[in-house]
């Protein structure tokens, strides 16, 4: 085998569904080689991370991350200096809509169970991406950041699209219902959205940060986006949401990635490479 | 407000004709006056009294009436305002609609005081025939809306059970599995798709019968869990206990198939290394119980309430409130991380639901 062939990582959480598609690349792709085979998100962006593979397949319903969420932990993780990032093909069953959204952003799928010629055709679009990059890399060292952040890009939009619509005309949150530490439940507070400095997701709870202290919410951060004001509050990661008004600085590091820290608050916060847009100007 | 024109037209004309009728008899009050002068006195009143109550009844509020066919109409009005508009237009009828038959006649206003008896008890007892019949229709067209909308929400319930039950993500990652076992294991293939077959026969058919052997229940239950285990492999372990002697006491169809669902869907595919999910059936005293426990990530009950979007639990709960009323229940425990268990609890009294 090349010391360079082109190398894969597939992510699908049904056993037999992983061999069967491994069993048809390797008949569409004989010089591909499987360098592992993991059955949920966060086994994904650990292994993506550890082999560098040239090409990422992943199930959309996962047990823990789902595919794109795995896809959008690994852009912001990946170290672009070392080896340009993974093209990605989503696998699904059956969804419309997420279909019409990877259509949109024109990221690559394939459909459950997988016909040989519709995988024949991505891997065609996989070899020429791959050529690309090849070239791309002899002719010039810089713009190794762009490939990768039209990528991120794609995932923010897919994301966003993806998103659990906002029931119509649905009152901006005013109030968080928090349950204060040591309570037990017994009590709740009620914390004004307009007190409301970072929201950040961490495990089943979201933390709420006011400049007079913090709270605990039990409900998940992606159900509170869509009620918050857009214009207010940014995404700047998976995991949070800042006060756009008490944004302080925001700097960039040797590695190229953003960190950002509010008005009012020590701690610095990651920006994402998938809301890194909204910090053009740098 | 809306009018129909097509239906104040034929409003119109059906009183005329009755008018045509009541002239008959009026002619025999006063034979000597001739069936044309009774036609114009009779369609004069019965047009002015028609004209009262097909349009005041669009004064009143909508709400306050019969709907008409498909809801849309504006029907007669229900309770007193109904009687009232009937005595207005009775009143507008005798007033307005007798001078305006002696108008159109050429005729003075002049007449004895037995004869204006006479012509209001006519104008009373032709109201009130004419009112009570549109009246009747009125009600009757309401009835069949009503109807048409029951059967239309029967038919949307029924949808929605078999949508839930064929979900086009577990039918096409189904056939995936299909597709990758005929390359590597025919005979288990062939497995696979009787258990497909039998599930979707249960599944499409579920509508028609509506009690089965337990015994039954579990089989379906059996082929369902198997079609998951090829599919999720070893993140799935499930035992199904029945003992025999309750084989054959029969339960709503599919009773439980939800629950089941449920427990994969919310409970087990969430966990990275799944988790096992334990269907039993018990006999305690005169009660049936059925548990379909998970040791999946489990739920926060009130918050799951709140969120209302548990399509399965209620459905089992209103199957089992319309076939057992109070007699049986469906409760629930869960907490996150600790696993979901819902019991079933059915009378054993009487042998049908």
């Amino acid at each position: 085998m090349k010391p360079n062939a082109p190398t894969a990582l597939i992510a699908e959480d049904e056993p037999l569904l992983a061999a069967a598609l491994a069993a048809e690349l390797a008949r569409a792709w004989p010089e591909l080689r499987i360098v592992a085979t993991v059955g949920d998100g966060a086994s994904a962006v650990r292994e993506a991370l550890r082999l560098a593979p040239d090409v990422l397949l992943l199930d959309i319903r996962m047990p823990g991350l789902s595919g794109l969420d795995a896809a959008a932990e690994l852009a912001d993780a990946w170290d672009t200096a070392v080896k340009p990032f993974p093209a990605l093909v989503f696998v699904t069953a059956y969804d419309q809509y997420a279909v019409q959204a990877f259509d949109a952003q024109a990221l690559d799928y394939v459909l459950k169970p997988v016909q040989p010629a519709r995988l024949q055709k991505t891997v065609q679009k996989l070899r020429l991406a791959l050529d690309q990059q090849a070239q791309a890399a002899i002719n010039t060292e810089a713009n190794k950041n762009d490939p990768l952040q039209a990528t991120a890009e794609q995932l923010r939009q897919l994301l966003a699209a993806l998103q659990p619509a906002a029931p119509t005309a649905q009152a901006a949150l005013r109030q968080l219902q928090v349950s204060p530490a040591g309570s037990n439940g017994n009590t709740i507070r009620m914390v004004p959205v307009a007190d409301v400095l970072l929201l950040q997701a961490a495990d089943k709870y979201v933390r709420v940060v006011t400049a007079a202290g913090e709270h605990l919410l039990r409900t998940p951060l992606k159900d509170l986006l869509p009620q918050l004001d857009a214009d207010a509050f940014w995404q700047i990661h998976r995991a949070t949401v800042v006060r756009a008004d008490a944004i302080d600085t925001v700097q960039r590091d040797e590695a190229g990635r953003l960190h950002l820290t509010l008005r009012g608050l020590a701690e610095p916060l990651v920006v994402s490479r998938l809301y890194a847009h909204r910090f053009k100007a740098m | 407000m809306v009018i129909d024109w097509r239906d104040v037209l034929r409003h119109g004309l059906q009183v005329l004709a009755f008018c045509c009728v009541v002239a008959v008899f009026t002619n025999m009050i006063w034979p000597d006056t001739g069936y044309g002068q009774q036609l114009v006195h009779s369609a004069a009143t019965g047009m002015v009294t028609w004209a009262v109550m097909e349009f005041g009844r669009l004064l009143v509020p909508r709400d306050r009436c019969y709907r008409g066919h498909g809801n849309q109409g504006h029907g007669w009005p229900r309770g007193w305002r109904g009687v009232v508009l009937t005595l207005l237009g009775l009143a507008a009828g005798f007033l307005i609609g007798r001078p305006l038959g002696f108008w159109l006649l050429g005729r003075p206003l002049e007449y004895s005081q037995r004869d204006a008896v006479l012509s209001l008890l006519v104008t009373i007892a032709a109201g009130v025939v004419g009112s009570f019949y549109f009246f009747t229709r009125g009600r009757q067209a309401a009835l069949q809306a009503h109807i048409a909308a029951a059967e239309r929400d029967a038919s949307q319930a029924r949808l929605m059970l078999l949508q839930s039950q064929l979900e086009p993500h577990m039918l096409f990652n189904t056939l995936a599995n299909l597709r990758a076992l005929i390359a590597v294991d025919p005979a288990a293939a062939q497995r696979m798709l009787d258990r497909l077959d039998g599930y979707l026969r249960a599944t499409l058919g579920a509508s028609r019968a509506t009690v089965h052997p337990l015994a039954d229940e579990f089989a379906r239950l059996a082929d369902y869990l198997e079609l998951m285990a090829v599919r999720m492999g070893p993140r799935l372990r499930t035992t199904l206990d029945l003992p025999d002697a309750l084989r054959a006491l029969p339960v709503p169809t599919l009773l439980l198939q939800p629950l089941v669902e449920n427990a994969i869907k919310h409970g087990l595919e969430p966990c990275i290394d799944g988790g096992g999910i334990d269907v039993s059936a018990a006999r305690a005293g005169d009660r049936l119980t059925l548990v379909v426990h998970d040791s999946g990530v489990g739920f926060e009950p009130a918050q799951a309430a709140a969120a209302g979007t548990h399509f399965g639990l209620t459905q089992v709960r209103e199957r089992l409130a319309a076939a057992y009323g109070a007699r049986a229940h469906c409760a629930v425990e869960s907490a996150p991380g600790a696993g979901t268990t819902v019991t079933v609890t059915l009378p054993l009294d009487e042998a049908r639901p």
